[in-house]
């Protein structure tokens, strides 16, 4: 039997789609969710299946609205929180982190806050600045929080079902740049184990770490690479916070060699996080530098000419393993 | 003072009842200064000496299944509520047995089965949760009310509207209650704001507002009660301005420590409208001897000095405890 394709967008829906009709308790709750441009398709006809009571399009109050999620959860409620645009949740850093983040450990593990806080990484387009900030690497800061980044559909449903059903804040964050891609995509309900890499590729020459768009990215220069004979294993991180550090060190000890692919800055970045832990805990495994694809340290551009050199993709990928290699 | 009648409204079981609930605060914030000033109590502590009628005049129309979320200045709202004071008294000692298992201090305070969901001392971080309790409570179809507990400082917050603004447009049943004690720290109400017009909010954001004597129990309780009932109909939020006075500097056990000179001719006015001495006045207008009075004052100070031995007694958090509860498995 053919195996049914859904696009990132509709593993997403599905997923939310999903949670909602399993657990009343589930409900949504952010800025454009009754809109049909607004989350793209991931929140297409929600409200109309579920009614606007339980998919609550907000005022414009991101810090409001999250610290309002918060305490529905910790009124008995599964809420799932929506910044269409990572940018904007920068306002609600206060309630994700001073309250979110923070509430189970200082009741002394008497209270808990089962919240999804997803947001949209929505770069390129000369939308600029304030549109594209590619912003997880700020949570990963957090003890208390959870972060995932899914870079396929079947990861995209399977971690947004997971998400909810965890006890804890999970920041889940998706990239536009992925909601056309299709995968293969299961019809049932099922979960991915936050904190769990995937290894998307078997290889022996260099280890490929990619996060989120650049996880796709990914992919495809191992297949580039293969032609030249270069034996890439990629791995898909999935999750940044637990961060799966044994299969990143285990893959890094049969390579020897690691390149991480990041569409965000490098400093104190995730890639940054990686290479300490590979430096401090695999430095023995290494026969080369560790390499890092990430973006220029600048806010995003707008204009084409100049977004064209600002987004890394694959060929930078390639380029990066064959010098690795050659050198 | 303007006061109703409260012989006639409250029997005398009731004034007793709101009587030692203040009284039981007061004890207990003034053995907590002395602990404070011995240094035996250490974590940042601000005391509500002074402010007593509001959390007792606001908790007690409350059923134990609603919520209330307080802030760094929440000992009375706790145990208003009726949060337990001896695992409040260990929290401050940092002891395991405190409510928060030494990991919160007095400024995070939290007793769940009394419906004190949490104290935080980041300004007006609560508010939008007991807004949160509301929207669950609408949609569970439950007819408990949240209440927020700050003070005017958090007005300056843009999370304050956010929330009033929200609860408002979903007719939320949370009743946010503003204790305006006139500080926000070291600094007068009137150092940051152009007006002294809190009670202004309400009206913008399309709520009922009360503005009472924070220091009269029985004005806080008639405004509280007309919240109350709007909110369990379904009718949406209250606001509720408390104008009161904190006898303490805004941390720690000194009277003035923050405050500078003008505060001291303030403090000794607001003295004599000890929110005490009216429910005391109350009671004796009611007939009730003086000696029932100090009993009941005896009875709390055995319950306080009771608290503080359980305090002392119990044990300190292991070391080998401290990355427990990050996460909830």
């Amino acid at each position: 039997m053919k195996q049914r394709k859904l696009t990132y967008g509709q593993a997403i829906r599905e997923g939310l789609y999903q949670a909602l009709d399993a657990d009343p308790m589930v409900f949504a709750i952010g800025q454009g969710l009754w809109s049909p441009w607004y989350v793209g398709n991931s929140m297409q006809g929600l409200d109309k299946s579920f009614g606007k009571d339980r998919i609550i399009d907000s005022p414009v109050s991101e810090n409001g609205i999250t610290g309002i999620a918060i305490g529905a959860a910790l009124g008995g409620m599964k809420p799932i929180v929506i910044h269409p645009r990572m940018d904007f949740m920068l306002l609600a850093i206060d309630q994700i982190v001073n309250e979110a983040a923070n509430w189970h450990y200082i009741f002394g593990g008497e209270s808990n806050v089962p919240i999804v806080i997803r947001s949209i990484i929505n770069r390129g387009g000369e939308q600029g600045a304030q549109h594209s900030q590619a912003l997880y690497s700020w949570f990963m800061h957090i003890p208390g929080l959870k972060v995932v980044v899914p870079s396929t559909a079947y990861d995209a449903k399977g971690l947004m079902l997971s998400s909810i059903a965890d006890n804890n804040p999970v920041i889940y964050v998706d990239d536009r740049w992925l909601y056309d891609h299709s995968g293969v995509v299961p019809q049932e309900s099922y979960e991915i184990p936050i904190g769990k890499a995937n290894i998307d590729v078997q290889g022996s020459d260099v280890t490929l770490v990619g996060i989120s768009y650049m996880a796709h990215e990914a992919r495809e220069a191992a297949k580039v690479l293969h032609k030249d004979s270069i034996s890439v294993e990629v791995i898909d991180l999935r999750s940044l916070s637990p961060l799966d550090t044994t299969t990143v060190l285990q893959s890094v000890k049969k390579t020897g060699r690691l390149v991480i692919a990041d569409g965000a800055w490098a400093t104190c970045g995730a890639s940054a996080e990686i290479a300490a832990v590979v430096a401090q805990q695999g430095f023995q495994y290494l026969k080369s530098p560790i390499e890092r694809i990430t973006l220029p340290e600048c806010p995003a551009p707008t204009s084409k000419s100049l977004e064209d050199v600002y987004y890394p993709d694959k060929a930078n990928i390639v380029s990066a393993i064959r010098t690795l290699l050659l050198s | 003072m303007p006061l109703t009648t409260p012989q006639k409204k409250y029997s005398t079981r009731e004034l007793r009842d709101l009587y030692y609930q203040m009284a039981k605060i007061r004890i207990a914030e003034e053995q907590i200064a002395e602990l404070l000033n011995n240094r035996e109590i250490n974590c940042p502590t601000h005391l509500y000496t002074g402010q007593e009628a509001i959390a007792v005049g606001v908790c007690s129309p409350l059923r134990s299944t609603d919520y209330v979320f307080g802030n760094h200045r929440s000992h009375g709202h706790y145990l208003a509520k009726g949060g337990n004071l001896k695992a409040m008294m260990a929290e401050l000692f940092g002891k395991e047995t405190g409510c928060s298992h030494g990991r919160g201090g007095s400024m995070h305070i939290i007793d769940k089965q009394a419906g004190v969901l949490g104290t935080v001392p980041i300004v007006a971080g609560t508010i939008p949760l007991a807004v949160g309790t509301g929207l669950s409570a609408k949609l569970q179809s439950q007819s408990n009310v949240s209440i927020a507990f700050f003070g005017d400082g958090a007005v300056e917050e843009g999370t304050f509207h956010e929330s009033m603004n929200f609860a408002s447009l979903m007719k939320l049943p949370t009743i946010f209650v503003c204790e305006n004690n006139f500080y926000s720290s070291h600094l007068n109400l009137l150092e940051r704001r152009a007006k002294d017009n809190i009670i202004e909010s309400s009206t913008l954001h399309g709520m009922p507002g009360h503005s009472v004597d924070g220091n009269n129990v029985f004005d806080v309780l008639d405004a509280t009660k007309a919240a109350v009932r709007k909110a369990r109909r379904g009718g949406g939020p209250s606001f509720i301005e408390c104008r009161t006075y904190r006898w303490h500097g805004h941390v720690g056990p000194s009277w003035d420590m923050d405050v500078g000179v003008k505060r001291k001719s303030e403090l000794e006015v607001w003295r004599k409208k000890d929110p005490l001495l009216i429910v005391k006045r109350a009671l004796l207008s009611n007939g009730l001897p003086e000696t029932v009075i100090g009993s009941l004052n005896q009875t709390a100070e055995a319950e306080v000095a009771a608290a503080i031995t359980f305090a002392k007694t119990g044990p300190l958090p292991p070391k080998e405890q401290l990355l427990a509860n990050v996460f909830r498995l």
